[in-house]
């Protein structure tokens, strides 16, 4: 059983499930923090509605930004081939993701230090474009991953690409970067509605269920643009080696059109997890409208996991696919740490996600509550 | 060829961002450890003075963590980004303590420090002030594995090249683990954190205290911060990093470049307390030398030798050498991975691989190097010694600095009669030593790094990514922009919050003490927070 579970191709297997589960985590949770941020100039019109709106999110959003953090950390460890390409390759729209991530703790911190308007006004700007942006940033790196990345590498095994930031910016990658912004911005307002109260709530439900509406209408599209051939799509044609050395060079992938839709072809109870996305996003627009604001959270979350395993699912075993060269692809069986790593890192993950998630628990059930304009009055200079 | 201003450009966005970051992380060190020791002290004693005291230096804590925090997002990532071949190469390694540093430590300190500022009368005093201990442990453990990922940088082990994937992969993690580098290096950096801590409590307790202001408060705060600033500078003293200097040829030509000792001496080696290294004629100029010094602290012992500059570029020499041996039977394997005899010639010369890509800054093809090439790539392994010299000897008086402010403080405030003035004057003058030496520091560190990004591994010309000088130029204008508005507005809430005192805090006579529970009677208002 050990043996099995230890198992070269297993850990690799465990490793791609686990990139989702982080990529979900990050997605969930610091995902209401960003559409809260998008939505802040939206739902919040006076300066006591948008310390609501930022105080709902004020006391966790330190913990939940270290998803991402932990993300980009278990990228490096487990798949570093990715976290080479993707983080030189997308370099700009790097930069400007790191730019937006930046602002955004400072803009929580720092916002109500003072209280002139103009510099609330900034930062409340500041913490707009930190939502905002990363929301679109991400979708459009998927999109591009999706249709491909001009990548190779040499025979030392370095990494060369070759795009550009105008590159990544093509329509297919934005219609993608909007699907990823409508469904954060959908999550921020399930949360708003869930944790805030008063005026701000209400506007909350009403944006969240136009936003859960638009993401359900964009996914499904996006799976039609798919179907279409439009998106591009790989397959791996040679014999895949499932416990080989981590080295991408030496095996031949086409370009297939519906390469995107082959996994869900050959297993059509995949077509469920793409449904229940769809399901979750107009039952969450449902509960927008109904004030059922647990449960319009809860499908929110759904909703948002299931865009993204669909994504992974569909590409499956391939990672990032290159357009230029594409038999340099990464794949999960080529593009993984050492069995030794996968294994070190899969026996900290046991013992540490699950103490992860019962603090977080526990730090959210103390928290729990809605935040009013009285809150925050009494809360004196703790709250943002 | 290599891009050599790409490579410069990497070198000088990283080291703006790094020593930027680190600006905010000693104190954050510092600073967490003070407040759960002055929650403790509240918790045990119910005086709720040190309570307040725990939310004033918590506010300045805030203010400082935030940017900590903000400018940790882009040193996660700028390995990725910048160093593309060096995230590939060692990422087996050296990404797993990145990892386990979010998962086990960065979680802790980010969740609980959320709680430490809203948790306030949320729960029971005893429930808060362990939130502030595992805010604080969280704050310690992160600087732990960061520490092992450097101190594998410096000191590479449990780790070798694998032929089929073209990187290191690691073959000893609990090595890894227990590097000795990477232990050295964990005690005196967060000692360095604690010193910076301590400092910065003394310093505006020293202000407030001069200008009569919140006496009671800057009273207690600087007699905790003094008796800890010595305990933390002794310790950063006496466990200094140099304790790591002796295991390897490199580190043993960083502490050669240091002492800018060219010849080998004989035990115990004296120390160049002043003196004028010249690179070009391999000696020091007009140098005072104390006897037997450095010998004793580098090597704690009387009898061991260190070796000098000029017969550790020797060794270098012969390390490219083999090398070669191992580059070439690499260049076979590449071709054919079931040469069993090239396997076998890698794997017996693998361990100097590193030495042979030093090459590739003269020649593509490191086997085609002339002897003069190799001569010039074992020279390449000496780092800029005047540069080291100095930096590391400011580095070494700010510390006793510190420590004699932090004993006479301590000699003060353990005696009955009134301090005088020019003890708080000195106090507020120190205030910004901790952060020039943890900054001098890390330039020793890693500048006596150079020319290797992983020692004896991997060569940092080599280490960079594929990207233009105008994409470097953007973002180190963006960088260097965005962190320089950040910094002013840092500063000026700061200084806004020191200003305004802790009044804020002590007024309001809500929480869980003695007062919270006749506030909370019946009739009574509600607790402010």
């Amino acid at each position: 059983m050990i043996e099995t579970l230890f198992a070269y191709a297993t850990l690799r297997l465990i490793w791609w499930v686990l990139l989702g589960v982080l990529l979900i985590g990050f997605a969930a949770t610091d995902g209401f923090d960003m559409g809260v941020g998008a939505l802040l100039p939206f739902v919040a019109k006076t300066d006591r509605e948008r310390r609501v709106a930022i105080n709902t999110v004020g006391p966790v959003w330190e913990g939940n930004q270290v998803w991402f953090i932990l993300g980009g950390g278990a990228i490096f460890a487990a798949w570093p081939a990715l976290y080479a390409l993707s983080f030189s390759g997308f370099y700009l729209a790097m930069f400007l993701v790191l730019f937006a991530l930046i602002l955004r703790p400072v803009g929580f911190k720092y916002r109500s230090k003072r209280e002139s308007a103009t510099w609330r006004r900034n930062w409340d700007w500041a913490l707009f474009v930190g939502g905002a942006v990363p929301a679109l940033i991400f979708g459009v790196a998927v999109g591009n991953t999706l249709q491909g990345v001009p990548f190779h590498f040499t025979d030392d095994l370095r990494p060369i690409y070759g795009g550009t930031l105008f590159g990544l910016l093509n329509p297919l990658a934005l219609y993608c970067g909007l699907v990823s912004l409508a469904m954060l911005v959908m999550h921020g307002a399930a949360w708003l509605a869930f944790k805030a109260s008063g005026p701000v709530a209400d506007r909350a439900a009403a944006v969240g269920a136009r936003a859960a509406l638009i993401a359900a209408i964009l996914f499904a599209g996006g799976g039609v643009l798919i179907w279409l051939g439009l998106f591009g799509g790989y397959e791996v044609t040679s014999p895949i080696v499932w416990d080989g050395p981590s080295n991408p060079l030496g095996k031949t992938v086409v370009v297939n059109g519906q390469a995107w839709l082959h996994n869900f072809r050959h297993a059509p109870w995949l077509f469920a997890v793409p449904a229940l996305g769809i399901a979750a996003l107009l039952l969450a627009a449902m509960g927008f409208r109904a004030r059922q604001a647990g449960l319009t959270f809860l499908m929110s979350m759904l909703g948002v996991a299931c865009i993204i395993a669909t994504v992974g699912l569909a590409m499956f075993p391939i990672i990032l696919p290159s357009s230029t060269h594409p038999g340099d692809a990464l794949t999960v069986f080529d593009a993984s740490s050492s069995r030794a790593t996968l294994r070190n890192m899969l026996l900290a993950t046991v013992v540490f996600l699950p103490i992860v998630l019962a603090y977080t628990a526990w730090v959210y059930r103390v928290l729990w509550g809605k935040v009013s304009e009285a809150t925050i009055e009494n809360a004196g200079s703790t709250a943002y | 060829m290599t891009n050599l201003l790409l490579v410069e450009l990497s070198r000088l966005q990283f080291a703006l961002t790094a020593m930027y970051h680190f600006l905010f992380v000693p104190l954050t060190l510092g600073l967490s450890i003070l407040l759960a020791m002055m929650e403790t002290v509240y918790v045990m004693t119910g005086r709720t003075i040190w309570r307040d005291m725990t939310k004033f230096w918590g506010l300045l804590f805030g203010i400082n963590f935030v940017l900590g925090v903000a400018t940790g997002i882009t040193m996660e990532f700028e390995f990725g980004m910048n160093w593309a071949y060096y995230s590939h190469y060692v990422g087996d390694v050296f990404g797993a303590p990145l990892a386990i540093e979010g998962l086990m430590a960065f979680f802790l300190e980010a969740t609980f420090v959320g709680i430490f500022f809203f948790g306030w009368g949320k729960m029971s005093p005893r429930a808060h002030l362990a939130v502030t201990w595992l805010m604080a442990l969280g704050t310690n453990l992160s600087a732990l594995w960061i520490l092992i990922a450097n101190g594998w940088m410096q000191h590479p082990v449990g780790a070798v090249f694998n032929p089929d994937t073209m990187r290191m992969e690691v073959s000893d993690f609990v090595a890894v683990l227990l590097n000795p580098t990477a232990q050295a290096k964990f005690v005196h950096t967060v000692s360095a954190g604690y010193v910076c801590g301590a400092a910065f409590v003394l310093g505006v307790s020293a202000f407030y205290i001069l200008r009569g202001r919140h006496i009671d408060l800057a009273k207690r705060s600087f007699v905790i911060a003094s008796a800890f600033g010595v305990a933390a500078a002794l310790s950063v003293i006496v466990l200094g990093d140099e304790s790591g200097y002796t295991i390897t040829d490199n580190q043993k030509m960083k502490l050669a470049a240091i002492e800018a000792m060219w010849q080998t001496e004989p035990a115990p080696a004296s120390f160049t307390a002043f003196g004028l290294p010249n690179m070009q004629e391999h000696a020091t100029n007009y140098a005072v030398r104390i006897p037997w010094v450095i010998g004793l602290i580098g090597t704690r012992s009387i009898d061991e030798q260190i070796p000098g500059i000029l017969d550790l570029v020797q060794t270098s020499q012969a390390h490219i050498q083999n090398g070669l041996t191992a580059y070439s039977a690499l260049q076979k394997l590449k071709s054919n991975h079931a040469d069993l005899a090239a396997r076998a010639a890698f794997e017996d010369a693998r361990d100097d691989l590193g030495y042979a890509l030093l090459l590739k800054q003269y020649v593509d093809d490191p086997l085609q190097a002339t002897p003069q090439q190799i001569k010039d790539a074992a020279w390449s392994t000496v780092p800029s010694v005047p540069s080291l010299f100095f930096t590391f000897r400011f580095m070494v008086l700010f510390g006793f600095v510190l420590l004699a402010v932090f004993l006479i403080s301590l000699w003060y405030t353990m005696r009955e009669a009134e301090a005088p003035r020019w003890l708080f004057q000195m106090a507020l003058l120190a205030l910004p030593l901790p952060w020039l030496a943890a900054e001098l520091g890390w330039f020793v560190a890693e500048f006596g790094r150079q020319p290797w990004i992983i020692d004896g591994v991997l060569p940092t010309f080599l280490a960079t990514s594929e990207l233009s000088v105008f994409d470097l130029a953007i973002t180190i204008v963006g960088f260097t922009l965005v962190y320089a508005i950040l910094a002013v507005i840092e500063v000026t809430l700061m200084l806004q919050a020191i200003k305004k005192g802790p009044d804020v805090f002590i007024a309001s006579a809500g929480g869980f003490g003695v007062l919270a529970k006749i506030a909370s009677r019946p009739g009574a208002t509600a607790p402010a927070e």
